[in-house]
């Protein structure tokens, strides 16, 4: 902000408390002083109504003062008085600052300590259990819901299918990193509405969904062919591209004709946003194990509850 | 002037009452009105674009800020769940500001990016097909209507003039960017780079 203004802000400031202070003087001096200089102030209602003109208690009178003192003082130790910082040099961003470094001082040792735990310990660690509950409280219930059920679309995370892996480094670049999974178009490549249905049903059949029948089971070489690349050619899937098995009995996007047949037709994008900058590495494989937990016997499977 | 003199005469009073009160605006607000922290963008903040100023214009139609603020407080419980607080520069292109202080949801200023975009239409067709216990309200309609390009032009020019800094290309390709978009599409566009502006993320 340009000098103008500081000198503008801290001399309108100064002569407003001054003024403050001028009139509660001058006008403590008028009317009567004593209480026993009563008088009138000259309203009469009703006939007989009236209306003394008292002077103002003291107690009262010198809470304008002490307010005007604290003002000044106020203005003294804080910021306030155009560019003047004040004697205590307090700002928002370095109590904030100050807030955050005493987190850090207080929490970091923690993490770091649960961070540095052999992963097969941490998994099944009580308190670090309790501390991966609040983390996936505050960061991942959104999309993976409180119960950690996932809602179509977005994963299951209580269950044994891991579409990205379910070692500690595949769980821990998921969240620090983010994932971004592409099922491309493919209804050009299957020759329209008789080639999806097919398909479909060929898909649905790798699970026991349906029996497949022979127009279906003829569509093999075209899964060899268009779709093994990613979900391999039993369809038991890929966590390096994040492909889903297609064997499991597990369906991220439903196992309905319809919800097939939208994800062969339309493609699917499934992305798991980064946290790395929110949570930073320590936090991250707390988390991680967390959830790695979950679909563990006797881990935290049900979530928050 | 005594006190009796200004009371009974309401002109007077008037007067005084309008220079009592102004007092305060001219210390408090007019220096902010000229103060380069407030009226400069922050780096890499851009006006925004056709999409996204068309879904700006949506979020405030809808009234989303009834419950979501925009506006991360510098506290450590703030910036843990939502990321870097805000600063003034960040806001200088809101034509009203969505700074907000009711949190029935969640601060916005940084949700940009923070869920997919599958994940931004599914909760805004139906928010508990993916948080089952959320009390939002479902916004299908969004995508069902399509974002009118001759408006966006329109906006643009006015805010050119009021001095958002749009270039004339950038006003005649408007029309073209939102046609055939959806409301949802404009909605989702400006929810998802809210707050992503890479100077103050930490």
């Amino acid at each position: 902000m340009p000098t103008f203004w500081h000198i503008y802000i801290a001399a309108g400031t100064i002569l407003t408390i001054v003024w403050c202070g001028w009139l509660i003087a001058w006008s403590a001096k008028q009317g009567p002083q004593n209480k026993g200089d009563d008088e009138l102030v000259g309203h009469v209602w009703d006939g007989d109504l009236a209306e003394w003109n008292k002077p103002m208690p003291k107690w009262w009178l010198y809470l304008f003062f002490i307010t005007i003192f604290w003002g000044v003082g106020y203005l003294i130790a804080f910021p306030g008085l155009g560019g003047y910082q004040g004697m205590l040099g307090w700002s928002s961003s370095g109590q904030y600052d100050e807030e955050i470094e005493a987190a850090a001082a207080r929490y970091e040792p923690i993490y770091a300590e649960f961070a540095a735990m052999e992963w097969d310990d941490l998994v099944r660690h009580p308190e670090a259990q309790q501390l991966g509950a609040s983390l996936y409280a505050s960061y991942c219930t959104t999309c993976h819901g409180s119960d950690a059920r996932g809602a179509k679309g977005f994963p299951n995370l209580t269950d044994d299918a891991w579409i990205w892996g379910d070692s500690e480094q595949q769980i821990v670049t998921s969240i620090l990193n983010g994932r971004n999974a592409v099922m491309p178009v493919l209804t050009p490549a299957l020759g329209g509405d008789e080639g999806v249905a097919n398909m479909v049903t060929y898909v649905r059949s790798l699970s026991g969904l349906v029996e497949a029948d022979a127009a279906a089971t003829a569509m093999q070489p075209m899964f060899v062919a268009l779709c093994s690349a990613c979900h391999g050619v039993e369809g038991n899937g890929n966590p390096l591209l994040g492909s889903p098995s297609l064997t499991d009995g597990v369906w991220l996007y439903g196992s309905s004709i319809e919800d097939v047949t939208a994800t062969i037709v339309n493609g699917r994008n499934g992305i798991m946003p980064a946290h790395g900058e929110l949570l930073g590495e320590n936090r991250t494989k707390i988390l991680a194990a967390y959830v790695r937990s979950l679909s563990l016997d006797g881990g935290s499977a049900g979530g928050m509850q | 002037m005594r006190h009796e003199t200004i009371e009974k005469s309401v002109n007077l009073m008037m007067v005084l009452i309008v220079l009592a009160v102004s007092v305060g605006g001219l210390i408090e607000i007019v220096p902010l009105m000229v103060s380069p922290e407030v009226t400069e963008p922050a780096e890499g903040i851009e006006p925004y674009p056709p999409l996204r100023l068309a879904g700006r214009d949506i979020y405030v139609r809808e009234g989303c800020y009834n419950c979501h603020s925009q506006m991360v407080r510098p506290f450590r419980s703030e910036t843990e769940r939502y990321g870097p607080y805000s600063i003034a520069g960040e806001s200088v292109y809101d034509r009203p500001f969505q700074f907000g202080s009711k949190r029935t949801g969640p601060d916005l200023a940084r949700v940009g990016g923070r869920y997919s975009d599958e994940w931004q239409y599914v909760h805004l067709m139906n928010p508990r097909d993916v948080v089952p216990e959320s009390n939002m309200p479902a916004y299908p309609w969004l995508a069902d209507r399509l974002v009118d390009p001759e408006l966006i032009t329109t906006k643009m020019r006015r805010l050119q003039m009021l001095g958002d800094p749009y270039t004339d290309e950038q006003i005649a390709n408007a029309a073209a960017e939102v046609e055939g978009r959806t409301e949802m599409d404009a909605l989702i566009a400006y929810l998802q780079e809210l707050g992503t502006n890479p100077r103050v993320r930490r």
